[in-house]
Order: structure tokens, then sequence, then C-alpha cells
């Protein structure tokens, strides 16, 4: 079975990001981006698949600038197999990348998808349920656990109330929660293997999608700041101030 | 202009997540509501009786039992034709669903909204929080999940609207529901709760979390945590407040052992106070607490505790 994980180059989740001064956007100049970090479970996840015997090849697939190279180098150090990126400089939206994607499974005829359950930037957590709308496929969301067998996968979510499960006729979307696994480091001579893995380049229109964005950016802003309060000396000041002060309690 | 919104509920009525849900919509223009399972009479009568539902529409069939997103989907889009916009809170049950249906009907979903500023443009947090986006939808129709913590939601009583039963299209769909193993609790829901009392990696052990036990109960708090407390396996994942958890705005959030990550803060920098207890006054919690104390979280609990009981 062959497996397509689409990775997305984001901001890095350590970096303290700032509103641009025009109100346009956040601050990307000379910013540290990396891979988001659900998608690298989402690649963990397929390369250990692989590692059963589950997976025969693992298509990692990411979108946008060129820059986005280097996120699908990142997949290939960790133990994809090849890559595609499929480049423009639209900024592309949830639906767009859905559209993208379901036009390179049409192609590539994957068996699963394993996608990160949200990116860390636009926070939309929306493509993998849409991919797997318009390909008429079953979905199987956040997901802490996945068990592969006679094409059926059997995935636990973490749901509001606790976990919840679900079995899957493959071919089918995943997509991956914090616990699912933990993401290994690649190591350097899999990074100096994964120069070598292949990288087909594509635009929107070899797969026939405009791309064009729906939503419109009318401003960007930063949010309420809070100022810090006072350090109270003891706990019995603590719960005077919460009773006559704030008066929550 | 009229906007569907999908209600979720449990026995003791709809939730409070979707109240927020309804009350997001009103603010677009007239406002119906949708109840989904088996047996949901009881669910629909009580959707009836929201402030501001002018109708609700009762889908009963056992293939939505379980919400799974494959048939809801398939329910919403059927009944989407007669709606300008479609609502769900942004839950476990919304963020699956919503983004289905927008597909389905070519649409770019509009996630977790915290404000709305007319019937094209809202306002979204991006990068968990730290910027406010205001955005415009080109789309015909808008699907929406909304940010329960930014809608104060609408009261459980009060309205009369009429229920009418819609029919769920027959998808058949390739997902079957095994189990669920829910927490169970006699707290309020954390993102129902006025009072929240969490838990971090400082806790070192999920036996610890009986410290925080005396303390919720008397507050009557919902008891949440962070992610490492949750990774470490101190307590179940339904726990976890932040970025990737749940979003709440109580009027007092404890955060206890907790260093004050931005994926944390995105879960809780709108609550009303803030008190903070960690032993390294460095900690960037104390940047957003209102009331700091630095101190052993194990002198500092039991002490807690006592003091409340006096009071
Ligand atoms: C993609 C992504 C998503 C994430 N989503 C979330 C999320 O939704 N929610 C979330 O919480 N995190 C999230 N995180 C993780 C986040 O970055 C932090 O790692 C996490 O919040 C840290 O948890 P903590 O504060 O409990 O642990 P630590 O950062 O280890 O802090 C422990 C604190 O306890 C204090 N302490 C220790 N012992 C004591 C004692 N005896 N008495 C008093 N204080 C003590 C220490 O001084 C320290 O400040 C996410 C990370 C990523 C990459």
């Amino acid at each position: 079975m062959k497996i397509l994980v689409p990775v997305k180059r984001v901001v890095d989740y350590n970096v303290k990001v700032r509103v641009k001064a025009d109100g346009t956007g956040v601050e990307t100049a000379g910013v540290k981006m990396s891979m988001n970090p659900f998608d690298e479970i989402a690649v963990e996840e397929a390369v250990r698949l692989k590692e059963k015997g589950i997976a025969t090849e693992i298509v990692a697939v990411s979108m946008g600038l060129a820059a986005c190279q280097e996120t699908i180098r990142t997949a290939l150090a960790m133990g994809a197999d090849r890559g595609v990126l499929v480049e423009t400089d639209v900024e592309l939206q949830p639906l767009a990348v859905a559209k993208l994607l379901q036009a390179l499974v049409a192609k590539e005829a994957p068996g699963l998808v394993i996608m990160g359950k949200q990116a860390i930037d636009d926070d939309m957590s929306a493509t993998g349920q849409m991919l797997a709308a318009l390909l008429g496929w079953p979905q199987g969301t956040f997901a802490s656990k996945v068990a592969i067998e006679n094409g059926t996968a059997t995935v636990t979510r973490e749901v509001d109330g606790g976990l919840e499960t679900v079995a899957l006729a493959l071919p089918a979307v995943v997509t991956t929660d914090l616990r699912l696994n933990e993401p290994r480091y690649a190591s350097l001579p899999n990074i100096m293997k994964a120069r070598k893995k292949p990288i087909e380049t594509l635009k929107p229109a070899d797969l026939g999608v405009d791309p064009a964005p729906r939503l419109a950016v009318v401003s960007v802003a930063e949010p309420p700041k809070r100022k810090a309060g006072v350090k109270v000396a003891s706990v019995a000041e603590l719960v005077a101030k919460l009773r006559t002060e704030a008066k929550v309690i | 202009m009229t906007s569907l919104v999908l209600l979720e509920f449990d026995a003791s009525g709809i939730k409070q997540p979707s109240r927020s849900a309804v009350a997001a919509a009103a603010k677009l223009g007239e406002v119906h509501a949708l109840v989904t399972g088996e047996n949901v009479a009881s669910a629909a009568a009580a959707a009836a009786r929201l402030p501001g539902v002018a109708k609700v529409l009762a889908a009963d069939a056992p293939s939505l039992a379980h919400a799974l997103a494959e048939p809801l989907a398939a329910l919403l889009v059927s009944l989407a034709p007669a709606y300008s916009h479609l609502l769900a809170a942004a839950t476990a049950v919304g963020k699956n669903v919503m983004p289905r249906v927008a597909a389905l009907l070519d649409v770019q979903p509009i996630s977790d909204i915290a404000g709305v500023v007319d019937a094209n443009q809202f306002v979204r947090p991006i990068y968990a929080g730290n910027a406010l986006a205001t955005v415009r939808s080109a789309d015909a129709r808008k699907v929406i999940t909304v940010r329960a913590a930014s809608f104060d939601p609408v009261a459980a009583e009060g309205g009369s609207a009429s229920v009418e039963s819609v029919a769920a299209p027959d998808a058949g769909s390739g997902s079957r529901f095994v189990g669920a193993e829910l927490s169970r609790s006699e707290r309020p829901e954390l993102t129902a709760a006025r009072v929240v009392i969490s838990g971090g990696r400082g806790m070192q052990a999920g036996e610890n979390f009986k410290l925080l036990e005396p303390i919720a109960d008397r507050l009557g708090a919902a008891v949440g945590a962070s992610r490492a407390a949750v990774d470490a396996g101190f307590v179940p994942n339904d726990y976890q407040v932040g970025q990737t958890g749940k979003i709440v705005a109580p009027e007092l959030y404890v955060a206890v052992g907790i260093s004050g990550a931005i994926q944390h803060l995105a879960g809780m920098k709108d609550s009303k106070v803030i008190v903070a207890i960690n032993k390294d006054e460095e900690a960037p919690i104390f940047q957003v607490a209102d009331y700091g104390l630095v101190a052993d979280l194990f002198t500092a609990l039991p002490e807690l505790a006592a003091e409340l009981e006096k009071g």
C-alpha cells in the first residue's frame, strides 16, 4: 500500500510571531521555518507502517513556494521515499490544498493519506476532512492510535469527552493528534541519503486546479495584551485578594 | 438570511458550546437549529426552548447515533440550500464535520471564529491566538465553526420554537463506530466551568492531581491540564487546555506547575482572572497572571485547600 503524506512549511512553533506594522499579516521574513509539528507526526506514522511491512511506499507532498522543497527533504530524511512539490506563490487555503491533493490522489492512487490535524499557522484544522469529502473517503481525525488490518484502519480519536474508536474501510484519510507517536530525528546518513531521493515539481495548472483563495484577509491585529499582575506573598494573601479584590470566589 | 446551527446535547440538555454557537448565529439574522442522533425528541424539545431559535430541525436515525462525520455531513449538505450560514461550535464534533460539509459545498470553511463583523466578515485567531485575522468570505454560503469561549451562550430556557422532522439521507459510508472510552466526572465540563484549575508537569504524577480535588470541590471548578501533564499520562487527553486542546475563558483560571508556553496560553489567556502557582519566579505564566504565587505547589495546594475551608 502506498501512503501519501502532505507536509506544510510553517513558522517554527518556538517562534513568537509578530504582527506586521501595516496589519497585513505576521512577520515571516527572516523567521525560522519548520515542518508543521502535526505533519512530522504524520510522516513518523507512515514510516512506522512501512517498517511494519504494511506500507510499501511513502510519498511526501508539499505545496507553496519553492522553499517547501526543504520541508519535503525533511520528510525524505525521516524515511519518505519520494517527494512531490506543487509550486505556486498563490496563498493556498485549505479548500485549494484539498483540491490539489484530490488530483494527486487520482494520479498516485494511495491506499491511505495521513496528515496533520491542523497547521499551527492558520489553525484551520480543515484540510484532511475536506480531502476526505472530495474523495468520498471515510475520515479518522485527531488520531492517537492507528491500526491497519485487512483493508480496515481502526483509528482511536481524541474527542472532547475522551477517546472514540472508528473503523474505516480503506482508502481513507487519517489526521494526526499529538499523542499518536513521537517523531524521530533524522540521522546524518539519512539526511545525506534524502538528498538523492527524487522530488517531482508540478504547478496547480498541471493538476487542473484553480488555487485562488476564497477568504480575503481584511486585516491582522495583535490580540489585546494582558498585563502582568501582582505577586502575592502567601496563600492567605492570594485567597484574600480573590475574595475581596477580584471577587471571583 | 437564515442560519442553521448544528447542536450537541447530552442528558441534561443542549451543551454550552452549542448555545454559544447559537449566540454567534443570532448576530447574523434568523436562527434555525439542528439536532441529530437516535431518539432525539427530548433534545429537540430542549433546542426549541433556546431563546432566539425560530425553528428546530430534528433528524432521528440510527446512522446519526454517533455523530460520525460522513452521514452527518451528508445531512447538512442536504439541508444547506435553505441557509446562508451553517454553523457549529468548534468542538471535536464541529471540527470533524463542518470542513467536510464545506468541501462538499465547494466552500472554504471559516474555522473557530471569535467575532462576527457582518454576514461576510469574521474575526478568527491565528498562530495560537497571537494574532487576530479579520477575513472576508467570497463564498455564497458560509460554513463556520465558533469559538465558544468568545460568545456568551444563550440561556437554556425562554424560547418556544416549532420542531420539524427531517430525513437523514441514505449515505453509505465507509466509517463505523467501534466504541468510546469517555472520562466520567462529577465536575463541570472544562469549556463550561466558571472556575478551572489546571495542573502541569510540575505535578510530577497523576496521583498528585488529588491535591487539586478539594480545591476544585470547594470552588465548583473543572480540572484541566497542560499538554506535558497529559503526555506524561497524569490525566486523560480531554483535560488538555491549549492551542490543540480545549479553549477556556472562565471567571477564574488557576495554573499550577505550568510554565506558560504559548500553546498553553492560547487556551486560557482570555480568562477573566488568572492565578499562577509556580516555584520558578521567572516562569512565563507570571507574565499573564493577575495573581502570582512563587511557591512549591506541594505546600501551597494543601494550604490553599485549608484556607478556602475557612471561608
Ligand atoms: C504543536 C504543538 C501543540 C501544543 N499544544 C499544546 C496545548 O494545547 N496545550 C499545552 O498545554 N501545551 C501544548 N504544547 C506544549 C507546550 O509547548 C509546552 O511544552 C507545555 O505546555 C508545557 O507544559 P507544562 O507547563 O506543564 O510543563 P513545563 O514547561 O515543563 O513546566 C513545568 C512547570 O512546573 C513548575 N514546577 C515544577 N515543579 C514545581 C513545584 N514543585 N511547585 C511549583 N511549580 C513547579 C516549573 O517551574 C515549570 O514552570 C504544544 C506543543 C506543540 C509543539
